[in-house]
């Protein structure tokens, strides 16, 4: 008995072999929960495909989003106030506030645009020209154009006030920022961003649902193997792993297809934007999805693929007891 | 090796299944565990590999207490006991080899050994030709002896046999029967559950007979 038991001892495996066949284990887990799922090749694509589909969604949105984003980051510094002056308000008087108004704080610029400068820039850009010499005065004011300053200690109300105290010179018959729509547009694609990322949410736990619930259903149908694994001496980590990594497969391949569909997505509609941004005598090239957001979808995949698969080995193989 | 003291089975239905149960197997010992279908047989094993808890009393196997043993610790304390099933609990889409080696993969041994060990306990069963087969292509008798392949191949000091001999026919199961001998020559504890009386009688090992969950028969064996 004893000449057994010193046998047995030795022929267990030592702290070395355990680390080794520990890492030997889990790559071949890896690549055998791979080929469990290839075995269901179409359950499979089509678990991927919600979760592509689903991630696509959230994706493609963000990236279209950072293309309108980068359309109109420059818009922001192209705030001018449009002064115009009364029509009795001469040339010399004009020049005067010209200066006044410089030496005021918070205006980086002042532009003064005469009647017949303003007149001369119509006629070229709005193809009334003919209609206009038929006119016997001029009928546009003068124009003082005011650069307001933004900068980051600067706000809206910095501007505002200088809006206001342009109207209040008594030369003044009108004067408007020409802000007001970049302002709204940035407000609204606020409120995109906010819709975005509240859709990504919900579709992030939608993957984690789709597959937590296809998790569940490859324990149950393994309930069987699950059961000799803890009646034999399975630990929980050894029952658990290729379910873990198989849902990682899972995220990962659902990632995948994501980024086809957003990549594709985005390359059949580029031609036709930049048709569109031509017409506006825009140069725009849209942005395919970045090798940072690639990188963040497929991060997000995996991980909902391995937490969805976390909690449901967690809620049903304690529910499997050998009896 | 195995210590009952005081040791009752009560299931949360109410069913007493074991009551006060005292006896103890020595290393080494090869014993029979008798009775009707219902009598606890079943139960008792149960306690012996934490299957389930005793609800009161002690149960010692291999000098643990068996109540002290936390749920985190039943994996490695069963990698101790081979078990044998009535019913094999073989897995049907892997290889013979692939479930006698399960055991050793999940204990960590290196992919040489476990090749050597499969081997080793595929010749003792004298299944070696068929390592490549799948279970469901085997025969009854083949199917345990494979099961019995898997239960000693790490070499555990206790094997627990729960009707090991219930679907066989007479010849095959004595052969069975044969190889748990074996076990107990090396030294190994071997615990068999069985009602089939016949078998037991012509075998020269100690029984323990229970009836409605108490032992009522420890019998050592006739000369």
């Amino acid at each position: 008995m004893n000449n057994v038991q010193t046998q047995r001892e030795q022929a267990r495996p030592g702290f070395m072999t355990l680390i080794k066949s520990y890492f030997i284990r889990h790559a071949q887990v890896f690549f055998y929960s791979l080929g469990q799922i290839s075995r269901t090749p179409v359950a499979t694509l089509m678990t991927c495909m919600v979760i592509g589909i689903a991630l696509a969604l959230p994706t493609g949105l963000h990236t279209l989003l950072n293309n309108a984003q980068q359309l109109s980051g420059g818009w922001e510094n192209t705030a001018q106030i449009s002064v115009f002056l009364k029509k009795k308000v001469s040339e010399s008087q004009a020049m005067k506030i010209k200066s006044d108004i410089q030496r005021w704080p918070n205006v980086i610029s002042v532009h003064y645009i005469s009647r017949e400068q303003a007149l001369k820039e119509f006629q070229n850009l709005s193809g009334f020209g003919d209609a206009l010499k038929a006119l016997n005065a001029n009928p546009l004011p003068s124009v003082l154009i005011v650069k307001p300053e933004l900068t980051a200690t600067t706000n809206e109300q910095t501007t505002e006030k200088l809006l206001t105290k342009l109207r209040q010179l008594r030369q003044t018959d009108k004067a408007q920022l020409d802000m007001q729509w970049v302002r709204r547009l940035y407000a609204i694609m606020n409120i995109i961003e906010r819709g975005v990322q509240i859709l990504g949410f919900l579709l992030a736990l939608a993957v984690l649902l789709v597959v937590g619930n296809t998790i569940r259903l490859a324990i149950q149908n393994r309930r069987k193997e699950i059961v000799v694994m803890k009646l034999i001496g399975g630990t929980d980590a050894f029952i658990r792993r290729p379910f873990l990594y198989t849902g990682f497969w899972y995220g990962l391949f659902g990632g995948l297809i994501a980024w086809l569909l957003v990549s594709f997505t985005i390359l059949s509609i580029s031609n036709p934007v930049e048709k569109l941004t031509a017409l506006y005598q825009n140069q725009f090239e849209l942005n395919n999805i970045s090798f940072t957001t690639t990188l963040l979808l497929l991060l997000i995949s995996i991980l909902l693929g391995l937490a969805g698969s976390w909690f449901a080995v967690g809620r049903h193989l304690r529910e499997i007891e050998p009896q | 090796m195995i210590r009952f003291v005081n040791a009752s089975k009560r299931y949360s239905s109410g069913f007493d299944a074991l009551q006060n149960i005292n006896f103890h197997i020595t290393p080494g010992e090869m014993v029979f565990l008798t009775g009707h279908s219902g009598a606890g047989k079943s139960s008792l094993l149960k306690l012996i590999a934490l299957l389930e808890r005793s609800s009161r009393g002690q149960v010692i196997v291999n000098s643990q207490n068996l109540n002290k043993v936390s749920r985190r610790r039943i994996p490695y304390f069963r990698r101790n006991i081979g078990i044998i099933f009535q019913d094999h609990q073989l897995l049907f889409d892997r290889t013979v080899y692939d479930n006698v080696a399960l055991p050793l993969i999940i204990a960590g041994y290196s992919r040489h050994d476990i090749g050597k060990r499969v081997r080793a306990a595929l010749d003792k069963v004298g299944l070696l030709s068929k390592e490549k087969k799948y279970p469901i292509t085997l025969s009854g008798g083949e199917q345990q002896r494979v099961g019995i392949a898997r239960a000693v191949v790490n070499k555990p000091p206790l094997i627990l046999a729960d009707e090991p001999t219930g679907n066989l026919d007479p010849e095959l199961s004595a052969e069975i029967m044969g190889l748990f001998q074996d076990f107990s020559d090396v030294g190994v504890t071997v615990l068999v559950a069985t009602h089939d009386i016949a078998l037991i009688s012509e075998l020269p090992y100690r029984t323990l007979t229970l009836k409605a969950g108490k032992l009522v028969n420890d019998t050592q064996p006739h000369e």
